[in-house]
């Protein structure tokens, strides 16, 4: 019976190429995209983890699998998956402590989380792969 | 007839919190372990080891580990929750979900403690 009442004819808008998602909003689907990806990841991760920490054979098997110039790409988007997911995930705090709020600031963040995760991608990414 | 608005066992706020408080616990091992790789700078497997051979670090990381599977149940539940219609289907990917986690926090334990 609660069904029908919040069943009424209301307005809606779901023709979703016309919708022109704000920068905000690209950060939180990606904060989900990230997350769900680097879960779905895990396994490699952890067996990464692994053959680094285990013996010098395995170790080199890992700086083998990662000098290879496609998982260098993968390693690079992973880094990146992280560091959105981190820097988005420190604004998502904030929001939460009522820090930044209004539309101004939290656009500006947005930006701000953008700016720095893509930054500290590369710095990783030059660091650690190349 | 007694007309009672079912509010639900808090559960959702305590995961709520959860999510928060790992978040923060990983947020700080990142930038932890980004300082010691600085200050390391492992260069070879004896290096690598060396760091996670170290009391502390083996404590921080397999923390860290435990928050990330913790905070990844929640997220995913979340997942599954917004985007499979299907009950049973929904049932069965958390359930799937739990397990490997579970053993994910298994292996990683075995990671760490036979190194």
């Amino acid at each position: 019976m609660a069904d029908m009442a919040i069943k009424k004819k209301r307005p809606k808008n779901l023709d979703l190429p016309t919708i022109r998602l704000p920068l905000p909003g690209i950060l939180s689907i990606l904060h989900r995209i990230s997350g769900f990806s680097l879960f779905l990841l895990l396994p490699f991760l952890l067996w990464l983890l692994q053959g680094s920490l285990q013996s010098p054979e395995t170790f080199a098997v890992v700086k083998g699998v990662l000098a290879h110039p496609l998982l260098k790409i993968v390693a690079l988007g992973l880094i990146w998956f992280y560091m959105h997911h981190f820097c988005a995930g420190i604004r998502y705090l904030l929001l939460d402590l009522h820090k930044g709020i209004d539309l101004e600031s939290a656009r500006l963040s947005s930006k701000v989380v953008f700016a720095v995760s893509i930054a500290l991608t590369l710095i990783l990414g030059a660091k650690l792969l190349w | 007839m007694v007309n009672r608005i079912l509010v639900g066992a808090h559960y959702g706020l305590k995961d709520w919190i959860i999510q928060r408080a790992t978040a923060v616990l990983m947020a700080v091992y990142t930038v932890l372990f980004l300082v010691v790789l600085a200050i390391v700078r492992p260069d070879s497997f004896e290096a690598w080891r060396s760091i996670f051979a170290h009391g502390f670090m083996k404590f921080a990381t397999f923390l860290f580990l435990l928050s990330l599977f913790y905070h990844a149940w929640i997220g995913v539940r979340d997942i599954w929750m917004d985007y499979i219609k299907s009950g049973g289907l929904r049932l069965l990917l958390m359930i799937a979900t739990v397990a490997v986690l579970v053993g994910y926090a298994g292996w990683a334990t075995q990671i760490l403690w036979r190194m």
